[in-house]
Formats: C-alpha cells, sequence, structure tokens
C-alpha cells in the first residue's frame, strides 16, 4: 500500500465533516471518490495531503506516518494535488509555473546565483510536461491570463510536473464540458503513465468519467463511507445508487 | 531590447556625471546611490516576495551605525571594513528578526517589522554611551580600498572617489540582485507571492524561503547604510524612524514594485524631486502625500508602470 489511512474524524466546531474514514490505496491503482455535495471529499483530500490537520486518526505514505508533517514534506516524499477550486501562480506563466515545480522537485531552490534560464534540466523538465498537457502553445501566457479551462489543467499539469508517486486531484475536470472532460482525462492518464505515477485518487461527480476509468470507487456520504468497491460492485449497491449516483444532478 | 538601451545610457550617463554636472546635484547621487542598494534589497521581500516590510530604516540604522560604531571606538577606517561589518551585523540582527515576522502576513507582517523598527529606534536614542544618543555619531572619513585620502577637499573626495566608490558598491548590488531574481531561487520566492498555499504543495517551504528573503533585503538595506555613512558625516536615530521606513515604501511605489529597477528609478526621482520641493515651498510631505495618493490611485505600478503601459510590447517584470 503506498497510502493508508486510518480512522480519520475531522471536526468543525461541533460539525463533524469526516467521521471514521479509512482507505488504502495501492500501487497501479486509480480510485475515484465520489459522493454528494458537502460529502466531505474535499476534506478528506486535503487531510490525506496534509492541507488540513485531521482531529483524529492517522496517514501512512509509503509506510511512515505522515500525519501532521504538512504539504511541503509530503510534495518532497512524491505526493502531489491539484485543487477544486483552481490554484495559480497569477503572474507566472506556463512555462514558469512547470519550472517552479520542477526546481522544487530537484531541490534546487536554494540555488541563489544560478541561471534559471541556463538550467537545462529545469527547462526540458517544465516544456516536457507543457506539451504532454497541450500547454505548449500558450507557454509564455501568464496564467491569469488562461481561459478557466486551461487554469485548471495547468494546476493539474504542475502537480505532474513534481513526478510523484501518488496524485490526488479534487475535481480535475469540474467546471469543463463532457467532451472536454474526456480529452483531459485522456491527457492525464497517458502523462501518469509517461511520468511513471503509480496511484491516482481523484474526486469527480461525472459518473461516465468516474465509471470508466476507475479501478475502484470509494462512496462517501455525511462523513462517512458507504462503499469502497469496484464499479461493477458499486453499480450494483442500491443504497450507492440511491444516495449518490441515482439523484444526482449536479450544476456548477 | 529598448530596455537595456536606457539602462547603458543611464550608467554612462552616471559615470560621466561627475565632469559636466554641478557639484550639489552631484553630492544629492550620493544617497541616491545608497538608497539604490537598499530598494534593490527591500524590492525582493516586497516586489518578489510579496511582503511590505514598513522596519526596513531599522537596518540602514544597524549598517550607518556598525560603520560609526567602529571608526568611535575601535578606530576602524577602512570603508571595505564597513561595508562587510554592516552586512554581518545586519545579518545577526535579522537573523532572529525575521524568524518572527515572517510567520505573519499582509498587515501583521508589517506592523511586526514596524514595530521592531521602533525598538531599534528607541536603543539608539537611549543607549547613548554606545550610539551618541539622539546627536548621533560622527561618521569619519574612511579609506576606499586602502587610499587614505584624508588631505583631499571633503567634496572633491564625494563627487571624486567616494562617487565612484559608490557606483561600484551599487553596480555589484544590481548584478548580484539581477541573477538572484533570475535564478530558481527568485522563481519560488515569486510563486509564494503568488500564491504561498499553491507553493506548499509544490514542495516550497513558504517560511523558509520567506526567512532567506528577509536576510538578503536586511544585508543589502546595512550595507546601504554603511553607504550613506560618508556623505551624510553623522548618523542618528533619524535613519532609523519608522518615517524613514516609510520612505523607502514610498520610493518602491513611486518607481513601480513590479519592475527590476523601479524603485532604484523611484530613489532617483525622490531625492532629486524632494530637494526640488523642498526649495519651493516648505511643505515637501504635504507635496509628497498627494504625489502618493495620486500614484496609488491613479498608476499602481509606479512610474514604470507607466513607462511600461506606453509600450505595452514590452511588459517589464523581472
Ligand atoms: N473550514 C471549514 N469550516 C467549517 N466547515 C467546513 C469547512 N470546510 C468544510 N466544511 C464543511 O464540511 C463538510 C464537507 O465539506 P467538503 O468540502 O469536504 O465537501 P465535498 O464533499 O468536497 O463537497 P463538494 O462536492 O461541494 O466539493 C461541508 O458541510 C462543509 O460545509
Ligand atoms: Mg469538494
Amino acid at each position: 500500500m503506498i497510502l493508508k489511512a486510518e480512522g480519520l474524524r475531522k471536526l468543525y466546531g461541533g460539525f463533524c465533516a469526516l467521521d471514521g474514514v479509512s482507505l488504502a490505496v495501492g500501487a497501479g491503482e486509480f480510485v475515484s471518490i465520489i459522493g454528494p455535495n458537502g460529502a466531505g471529499k474535499s476534506t478528506l483530500i486535503n487531510i490525506l495531503t496534509g492541507v488540513t490537520p485531521p482531529s483524529a486518526g492517522t496517514v501512512r505514505f509509503k509506510d511512515r506516518d505522515v500525519s501532521g508533517i504538512g504539504p511541503v514534506r509530503l510534495a518532497r516524499l512524491g505526493m502531489a494535488r491539484s485543487f477544486q477550486l483552481v490554484q495559480i501562480f497569477p503572474d507566472l506563466s506556463v512555462l514558469e509555473t512547470l519550472q517552479a515545480a520542477v526546481v522544487a522537485r530537484l531541490g534546487r531552490g536554494t540555488r541563489l546565483f544560478a541561471s534559471l534560464s541556463g538550467d537545462r534540466e529545469v527547462q526540458e523538465g517544465a516544456l516536457e510536461v507543457a506539451e504532454l498537457f497541450g500547454l505548449g502553445e500558450k507557454r509564455h501566457v501568464p496564467a491569469r491570463q488562461l481561459p478557466q479551462g486551461d487554469k485548471k489543467l495547468l494546476d493539474v499539469a504542475s502537480a505532474f510536473a513534481l513526478r510523484p508517486e501518488i496524485i490526488l486531484l479534487d475535481e480535475p475536470t469540474s467546471g469543463v464540458s463532457t467532451a472536454d472532460k474526456t480529452a483531459i482525462m485522456e491527457i492525464m492518464v497517458a502523462a501518469a503513465k509517461r511520468i511513471g505515477i503509480q496511484a491516482i485518487i481523484q474526486v469527480e461527480h461525472d459518473m461516465d468519467i468516474v465509471f470508466g476509468y476507475s479501478d475502484r470507487i470509494v462512496a462517501l456520504h455525511q462523513g462517512r463511507i458507504l462503499a469502497d468497491a469496484t464499479p461493477a460492485e458499486i453499480r450494483a449497491d442500491q443504497r450507492v445508487v440511491d444516495t449518490v449516483i441515482g439523484r444526482r444532478a449536479r450544476v456548477r | 531590447m529598448t530596455g537595456g538601451l536606457v539602462l547603458i545610457l543611464a550608467l554612462l550617463a552616471i559615470v560621466v556625471a561627475p565632469w559636466v554636472a554641478p557639484t550639489y546635484y552631484l553630492l544629492l547621487m550620493l544617497p541616491f546611490m545608497a538608497y539604490a542598494v537598499v530598494l534593490l534589497g527591500l524590492n525582493l521581500l516586497f516586489g518578489y516576495t510579496g511582503l511590505v516590510s514598513f522596519g526596513h530604516a531599522l537596518f540602514i540604522g544597524i549598517g550607518a551605525y556598525t560603520g560609526a560604531f567602529l571608526a568611535a571606538h575601535l578606530t576602524v577606517r577602512s570603508m571595505e571594513v564597513f561595508l562587510v561589518a554592516a552586512a554581518i551585523a545586519g545579518a545577526l540582527v535579522a537573523a532572529p528578526v525575521a524568524a518572527l515576522c515572517v510567520r505573519y502576513v499582509k498587515i501583521y507582517f508589517g506592523m511586526l517589522t514596524l514595530a521592531f523598527g521602533m525598538v531599534f529606534y528607541t536603543f539608539v536614542l537611549k543607549f547613548y554611551r554606545l550610539t551618541g544618543g539622539d546627536e548621533g555619531l560622527p561618521f569619519p572619513r574612511p579609506a576606499l580600498l586602502g587610499f587614505p585620502l584624508d588631505a583631499m577637499p571633503k567634496t572633491d573626495y564625494l563627487v571624486g572617489p567616494y562617487y565612484y566608490y559608490s557606483l561600484a558598491v551599487l553596480a555589484v548590488a544590481t548584478l548580484g540582485m539581477w541573477r538572484v531574481v533570475r535564478s530558481p531561487f527568485g522563481l519560488c520566492l515569486k510563486t509564494i507571492r503568488d500564491n504561498p498555499a499553491k507553493a506548499e504543495t509544490l514542495g516550497i517551504g513558504v517560511t523558509r524561503y520567506r526567512w532567506y528573503a528577509f536576510m538578503i533585503s536586511a544585508v543589502y538595506a546595512s550595507v546601504g547604510g554603511a553607504l550613506l555613512g560618508p556623505p551624510t558625516g553623522n548618523v542618528d536615530p533619524t535613519l532609523a524612524y519608522w518615517t524613514h521606513s516609510g520612505n523607502l515604501v514610498f520610493m518602491t511605489l513611486l518607481g513601480g514594485f513590479s519592475s527590476f529597477f523601479g524603485p532604484v528609478l523611484g530613489a532617483f526621482v525622490f531625492i532629486y524631486l524632494q530637494n526640488w520641493v523642498m526649495s519651493v515651498v516648505p511643505y515637501w510631505r504635504l507635496i509628497f502625500g498627494a504625489i502618493l495618493a495620486v500614484i496609488v490611485i491613479f498608476a499602481p505600478g509606479g512610474l514604470m508602470g507607466l513607462f511600461a503601459r506606453a509600450r505595452p510590447a514590452e511588459v517589464a517584470r523581472g
């Protein structure tokens, strides 16, 4: 198991956003987390990636306890993520954004007097990811000027540029048309293979995407795991169909 | 490439100025060059890391007092020693100050830097045995590169050897900073300025990098402070007063913090404009306050921003 969470709980004041969630993800797995709005999906991702501390429970990444070590060290250990609400560096170009990720991955951030433009490994690493994600043409465009879909793609691409072992994507295709969603998924799967990412966890609302790509599906509801099973089993699970799949008509 | 041409012409003008310009204006170049060094450092924090310090006069004070102290108590007379000692003293003071300040952002960061500036101001005012209190300490004329130059008339020294000495220090400081902002390190600072939460998930330790940026800016400010000593001739607590920190922020905004040379231009315009306004009306702060308001409202990019707008093809973001 690459990532293993046990007994995760998250309290916001008196409100319990996550209640006894356990989850394990192994190499080669593509896991989708589904659930209605407010189920606790983002909270779970934020805890797994060290952005939010859990109220109780542990997270183990590659057999070491990573509870509370925070996102910076998790990134160094080989975990990357993207955000539900797109996160970009507004004044940095596409290429600069990806370069920053490569610089961080190579641990070259403290090179004070080295030339960034003369660092071939960083330049080529960033360009490669830009092209993998179809952002090559726009590589000099400042992130704030990108259309919404490309911002989202850049957020995801910068996570890939870390060449992580595991990547967690919180609604990587939200706000995108279904046709484009499939295109983005294809790009991501190809990039993951190319880069050698071992496991993907994504939060996704689009059931065509979820059932089309997942090896496993975790259904969350009111902070608890309703089901954790293969797509075929999930489809047959009446409770999940009733609470998550059947009644969803999510408008964004 | 127009930018490069302007830069070369400006440098040329500064180099030949001692032969053609009146002494009065040449003397103003000395504080300009000292402030330019300070502001290059300050802008690493402000424009590149997104932290506005209202206390950097503290480090100008450290730099200037270090020189004066070495001269008064240890009879040192070497400008090189002053500069190196100023840098070291600045770094020593900045290390704990920065460690505390960078845990906070936005207004809290600004207020903390302001607070430390006030503490230091009070310190130099009260410990008069060491610092000369409100009268300050004399900053005797230092030897440059080992040459005593004591026989020269003061003005000749300042607009001659010292002028070029300052220019050399500014040139080295500029080249150094130019490299820093174009390094992988500089890129990491920009990610922190733009989106610290996202930077962290990329593995960039935000607090650590902010500390580095603070340290570099403090060392620059201290060196600039030492450079300010000889033309002033005397260092006093007003160097470290908070309004002086305010002037630094003003200069940065005036020139434009989004551009590498913006703050340097800001220092230049500030010094000559202040000098001119003071000679015409007694209330220079009134005029400058109005100018600041106009900049913030109509030209948030400062003077450099106005130039960039006039030439949209070349956006000057370093
Ligand atoms: N910082 C917070 N403070 C208080 N309550 C919070 C906070 N963050 C989340 N919550 C609450 O916790 C619950 C779970 O939120 P979460 O964002 O994890 O849901 P989600 O499953 O990602 O939903 P969505 O599909 O809308 O993204 C929600 O009821 C939300 O209002
Ligand atoms: Mg969510």
